[in-house]
């Protein structure tokens, strides 16, 4: 269904695979009701475009002109490339959530000896059971066309939950794989709950092989208890061709603490949007990012931070580096609503433009209804300090490795922002990779 | 064969010309100390030769071992084996130095063909140069040359010449900024670096610091010429005479 859509199309289309799929994603009754009205939601908004304030720097009805059908279920030989990315891109020491093409595959996941207090399913099984985790789980905001259409047609996942104290003796790693080789779309949905004063580690990523073309729409809903801690990282190396949209939606209890960052170095449209709320007095977030860009590559990290209650604090830092003819977009938001007294928030978002042609669009935004707060943000774009370039050159290093150095330093500067320090190799090696690939 | 040959160099900076038919032969083992006011040219003799973008040559040559410098790209330059002692070495936030000197260092082998230094014999090669200029250890871990004082910043350049072992060294007013005793230090290093295989230039306002690294020739340069060559005691006649008596022959 290759359809280059008019933005009257666009629903249409997808309406057709709604219908087709409904069949097979998981959940009767209450939870089918909630897919038709979620999808009605978005059907009346159809996808983001420029003219909504939100998505002015990321018009998706121009950036995704066509609408891939829905990934079917991985078969073996799915599962068998699917097991070949999985074991290229493992971290060792972690344990692997293995989701293919959408799919929680328990055979390549690694489920053994979980922790006390932890349990690991799949959305599939919370979805067709009688849970209370299905409240949290039926989540479409109404002005976020994108997640409703997530809820509509939302596959698999995992779902993840910490019991009161308990605490992971390793990370999880929760590997988005995208197998297929003719063009899908791959709707998926994960749930993370840490209960009070419990601790996790949560690494995501999302890989291909470099020809696949396919569309990603996933949502992490996320809750951080009083006094719980949880420091995740996600990665976006997906194929050249892909696109990611992504959503996440985190609250914070009393005194916890989110240690959050996301890179984005592949795919071809990327928008990862994350909204954190302090919900919790005392709560403590530090967000970070890097895009890393090149071709024609559109990446845009949208972050909104609602301070609701006082004596909070929010720290992000967002560092872009924009090569060839490619553009980032970093918007961060942060309220401040009226009862959030004594709340310390900050946000520094800076861009490198390594090529003329390249584009750098930062919105910083604070809304304040609290008068006794210390806020901050800040914005700049600039090319890399010719006086540096020299000095590296003059001592034998090539334009392109002077070149390296300086944006590792410069990246560098959000990725220190990762408390742990495994997490924080992670994220270098993904940089140092991106730059290698750069050449 | 003449390490390098300076021949009637032109340079301009934008529409201003600098360098008016500048010539210097510098021979393996000999230290040539460039006096001058400011505003004669050094620092832009310094920088034409190590490669820094924004110069147009206009006239003249550079060869180096008599091969065309002016045509190479400055870390190829580097890797011949030209060194460049900035005046004011630049601040590098987030690359550390051991990182900074290990790159360099396997740039220059790799452009010349020869394998990369071992970790170990990397280190124990830095360490033992940064011994010697009293230079401490968790300086190298911080960012390249970030909250140094002067005299580190330059005691940095000489570690990097000392590990980089270049053929020609140019130091471009090495003494500015410095104190007598870090003075003392930086002309210690770049001295035990002197050797028959090894040629410095040293461009200096002041004939203070050829007290300490004391030359073979001395060149007065005036707007943007060499007008008198000679031995290291007309370094002493400038300091006592002053460089108004070149003026009129510039």
């Amino acid at each position: 269904m290759n359809l280059v859509l008019t933005k009257d199309e666009t629903a249409d289309v997808l309406g057709e695979e709604f219908a087709q799929a409904r069949k097979r994603l998981p959940g009767a009754g209450k939870v089918a009701q909630f897919r038709q009205q979620a999808f009605d939601a978005f059907a009346a908004a159809g996808l983001p475009h420029r003219r909504i304030e939100d998505w002015k720097y990321t018009d998706l009805r121009a950036l995704m002109r066509k609408v891939w059908p829905l990934a079917p279920a991985p078969d073996d030989e799915a599962l068998s490339r699917a097991a070949s990315m999985v074991e290229a891109h493992a971290i060792s020491g972690a344990r692997q959530l293995v989701l293919v093409d959408g799919v929680f595959v328990q055979t390549l996941s690694d489920l053994g000896g979980l922790e006390n207090g932890v349990r690991i399913r799949s959305l599939r099984e919370v979805l067709e059971g009688k849970n209370a985790l299905l409240e949290r789980l039926l989540f479409a905001p109404k002005d976020q066309a994108v997640v409703a259409l997530n809820a509509a047609m939302m596959t698999d996942g995992v779902v993840i939950e910490l019991a009161e104290g308990a605490s992971l003796d390793r990370p999880i790693h929760l590997l988005h794989v995208a197998t297929s080789r003719r063009p899908v779309s791959i709707f998926s949905r994960s749930l993370v709950e840490i209960g009070q004063k419990a601790r996790a580690t949560l690494v995501e990523s999302y890989v291909s092989e470099e020809a696949n073309s396919y569309q990603v729409n996933d949502t992490l809903l996320l809750s951080v208890a009083d006094d719980a801690r949880l420091d995740h990282i996600r990665l976006v190396e997906e194929s050249s061709d892909a696109s990611n949209i992504s959503s996440s939606f985190v609250t914070l209890g009393a005194r916890a603490h989110l240690n959050a960052f996301g890179l984005t170095a592949g795919g071809a449209v990327s928008r990862y949007q994350t909204a954190i709320t302090c919900a919790g007095e005392g709560s403590r977030i530090e967000s970070s990012g890097v895009n890393l860009l090149k071709g024609r590559q559109h990446a845009d990290t949208t972050l909104l931070l609602d301070h609701a209650v006082p004596h909070c604090s929010s720290r992000e830092v967002f560092r872009a580096v924009v090569d060839d003819r490619a553009h980032s977009v970093f918007q961060g938001r942060i309220i401040v609503r009226p009862k959030a007294q004594k709340t310390d928030a900050r946000m520094m978002t800076r861009a490198l433009l390594l090529s003329d042609e390249a584009e750098a669009d930062n919105k910083p935004e604070l809304e304040i209804f609290a008068d006794d707060v210390t806020c901050g943000h800040g914005a700049t774009a600039g090319a890399l300090d010719e006086q540096l370039l020299f000095y590296l050159r003059a001592r034998g290093l090539s334009e392109r490795e002077a070149q390296a150095l300086l944006v590792q330093a410069f990246v560098g500067e959000a990725i220190e922002e990762i408390a742990d320090e495994a997490l924080r190799d992670i994220a270098l090696a993904s940089a140092a990779r991106w730059l290698s690939r750069r050449g | 064969m003449p390490l390098l040959e300076i021949k009637n160099l032109q340079v301009r900076v934008e529409d201003r010309e600098i360098l008016h038919g500048l010539t210097l032969t510098v021979n393996p083992g000999e230290v040539h100390a460039i006096m001058g006011p400011n505003g004669s040219g050094k620092s832009t003799l310094s920088h034409v030769i190590a490669g820094k973008p924004g110069y147009e040559v206009t006239g003249g040559e550079i060869l180096f071992r008599g091969e065309n410098l002016l045509e190479m790209e400055p870390d190829e330059r580097a890797a011949k084996g030209v060194f460049l002692a900035f005046q004011y070495p630049v601040e590098i936030p987030g690359v550390a130095t051991m990182t900074f000197l290990r790159t360099a260092l396997n740039a220059q082998r790799k452009a010349r063909g020869e394998k990369e230094l071992s970790t170990p014999d990397f280190l124990k090669k830095v360490r033992t140069i940064a011994s010697t200029l009293s230079i401490p250890q968790d300086m190298l871990k911080r960012g390249v040359n970030v909250g140094f004082s002067g005299g580190e910043k330059k005691r940095n350049e000489v570690l990097q010449m000392a590990l980089l072992e270049p053929s020609l060294c140019i130091l471009d007013e090495m003494d500015s900024g410095l104190d007598i005793d870090a003075l003392r230090v930086a002309a210690d290093g770049v001295n035990a670096l002197r050797s028959p295989d090894r040629a410095m230039v040293v461009i200096t306002h002041y004939q203070r610091l050829l007290n300490y690294i004391v030359p073979d020739f001395v060149h007065v340069m005036t707007r943007g010429r060499v007008v008198k060559s000679g031995g290291k005691e007309l370094a002493l006649e400038l300091e006592a005479r002053g460089y108004a008596q070149f003026e009129d022959a510039a």
